[in-house]
């Protein structure tokens, strides 16, 4: 911009010409790595995933154009549907309990305490993140054990009788949401300890000194203060959420029958057991639609609900 | 949950403010704690234990011996430690060769990030080019693209590419990183500009002004991204997975699930024994780099 201004002035480029010169060259070498790489590991396989879904591929024999058909049946294949009806349940009872047990614990946090303690439980409750969620299904999946598991012998000791955790339908669903909750509250605990440290203090005492206490100064001042972390912080974790993976992986592999399995399961089911790779990138599609309807949808929600100051 | 908050806060609240009318600050430094007091106290305790107990059962239980380990009642504490299990899942695996593994890969694609991010997020923030903004826009998009729906093409490419079942084939995708880049862009507009027209003004050149002013100033933030980088991609399951098939290319997750799977209930304390040891490295990165951690995975929210 500053090269059409000065150019026709001198002949000898100007300092700034040939320093905005050097940078659009310096832009582009810097840029190189990390868009050359988008390209070839993002771009050009979102196309993939496009193209593929049109196609009924092995990787042996040559892929065949079969149209809409790969939607067709998994429209109709009942473990599909039942993955999608696991992933839509799933997201919204952990989202729900991994959002109220943050902001819970969030705003307990806020009252007086020691500072040792304040940071003691602050780290007690991001710990889990640091884990890998295979590993930790490991640990949890002996502690869920119907025979020797600790959980149930804790369950004995005030006369529970011993649960099929990982063998009845409802129950190992269940496990799956505890386990993957367990490990990622600690995510949106560190985003609304966050936003309600950053609610001025004046503003509870103005609240107090009104009557408004409890419930009422919540629902009232501290909620719409942080209404734009509340938004953020449920998208982020719906949308992780709709990934699981791991944990019903290593948990219950799917099971019993198809009652913990989950729609990127079944993406990696079909693609890499059945080798249906056209089926699974239009299950691929059909996750990355939802995403992005969710996503559309809540920020949508949030020109109601939400209150930027 | 919430409700038992809301009502420990109605109580500390009524309690503060009735028993002071007079003063204009209701003071909370009554000696006897309120009934509130005591109930958030207790719920945080009960989060506590039920955060920290799989984590004390799970390294407690790695110090039995693998044919008690699982005996009830179960032991939370490890009060006469047994270490054959360590030994055992030495035995049983090729420990080594997975932490190797996994630190090469980890180790490559953290460094990857941080370079690349570094280099990209310098141009968004301090250079000018055609096009900046949508350039820039098309890079935040690709964070809206799950792995999973991009990993059967991923998947053809590194095969395409003759590197299927190498180590590279979980580096080299990993690398370009668009939160890396957007957190590296935050970070040099939070930089002074000052420093750049004082150097311009000695002479220096866009490459030097980058080198020795830019970078040195912005090592926290490739720590942040670096730390990230880490943290992820050391506990990373479905990639390894899909993209590894022999066994001498799996990395710690990986090798541990397939131990679970190869022992099943036989000896707990050995799988566990290996999970205890796949966890010292996250456990020092929440040691030493906590804060940034914490920096990091919140830096999204609160853009």
């Amino acid at each position: 911009m500053t090269t059409t201004s000065t150019a026709p002035r001198q002949t000898v480029k100007p300092p700034a010409a040939r320093r905005s010169f050097v940078e659009r060259w310096l832009a582009i070498i810097f840029l190189a790595p990390t868009l050359l790489g988008m390209a070839l590991f993002t771009f050009l396989p979102i196309i993939g995933s496009l193209v593929l879904a049109f196609f009924r591929w092995d990787i042996i024999s040559a892929p065949q154009f079969v149209g809409l058909d790969n939607f067709a049946s998994l429209a109709q294949d009942p473990t599909v549907r039942v993955s999608f009806l696991n992933t839509i349940v799933f997201v919204a009872v952990a989202v729900i309990l991994q959002l109220g047990i943050a902001l819970s614990l969030a705003s307990m946090l806020q009252a007086r305490m020691p500072s040792w303690l304040r940071v003691f439980l602050r780290s007690t409750f991001f710990f889990p993140l640091v884990l890998s969620a295979a590993s930790v299904s490991i640990f949890m999946r002996y502690m869920f054990n119907e025979q020797f598991g600790v959980v149930n012998w804790l369950l004995s000791l005030i006369g529970i009788p011993a649960v099929p955790w990982l063998t009845s339908p409802v129950a190992s669903a269940a496990v799956v949401v505890l386990v993957y909750v367990w490990q990622n509250f600690g995510f949106s605990f560190l985003l609304f300890l966050g936003a309600l440290s950053n609610i001025p203090k004046e503003l509870h005492e103005a609240a107090n000194l009104d009557g408004a206490t409890g419930w009422k100064q919540f629902s009232y001042v501290t909620l719409p203060l942080i209404s734009p972390t509340v938004l953020v912080a449920s998208v982020m974790a719906i949308i992780s959420a709709l990934q699981v993976f791991d944990q019903p992986y290593v948990l219950t592999n799917g099971g019993p029958g198809d009652s913990t399995r989950t729609a990127v399961m079944v993406i990696f089911e079909s693609a890499f057991q059945q080798l249906e790779f056209g089926e699974a990138s239009a299950i691929g599609l059909v996750l990355t639609v939802l995403i992005l309807a969710v996503t559309a949808l809540q920020f949508r929600l949030s020109r109601r609900f939400v209150f930027y100051q | 949950m919430s409700s038992q908050t809301l009502q420990t806060r109605t109580s500390e609240h009524t309690v503060s403010t009735t028993g002071t009318p007079a003063t204009r600050k209701p003071h909370r430094n009554s000696r006897l704690p309120a009934a509130g007091t005591i109930g958030r106290y207790a719920a945080l305790a009960v989060a506590a234990a039920l955060t920290l107990g799989p984590v004390l059962w799970t390294l407690s239980t790695s110090l039995r011996t693998p044919s008690e380990s699982f005996n009830l009642p179960p032991s939370f504490l490890p009060l006469n430690p047994d270490f054959t299990a360590y030994q055992e899942v030495f035995r049983q695996i090729n420990v080594g060769l997975l932490v190797l593994n996994s630190a090469l890969v980890t180790g490559l694609i953290a460094l990857g990030q941080m370079a690349s991010a570094t280099l990209a997020g310098y141009a968004f923030a301090r250079l000018d080019f055609r096009g900046k903004k949508a350039i820039f826009s098309l890079v935040l998009a690709t964070m809206m693209v799950p792995v999973q729906v991009t990993i059967v093409p991923v998947f053809m490419l590194i095969r395409g590419m003759g590197l299927s079942d190498t180590l590279l084939a979980l580096i080299l995708p990993a690398i370009p990183t668009a939160f890396g880049t957007f957190l590296m862009r935050q970070y040099f507009l939070g930089l002074p500009n000052d420093f750049a027209e004082a150097a311009a003004l000695d002479g220096a050149g866009p490459w030097r002004i980058f080198r020795s002013v830019y970078v040195p100033l912005a090592v926290p933030g490739m720590a942040i991204v670096g730390i990230l980088a880490f943290n992820f991609h050391w506990n990373e399951f479905f990639r390894p997975l899909i993209l590894t098939i022999s066994e001498q290319n799996f990395t710690l997750p990986l090798g541990l699930v397939t131990l679970q799977g190869n022992l099943g209930t036989g000896s707990i304390s050995v799988v566990l024994a290996g999970v205890i040891l796949s966890m010292l490295p996250a456990l020092v990165v929440f040691i030493f780099g906590q804060r940034t951690l914490r920096e990091g995975l919140t830096a999204g929210a609160s853009k």
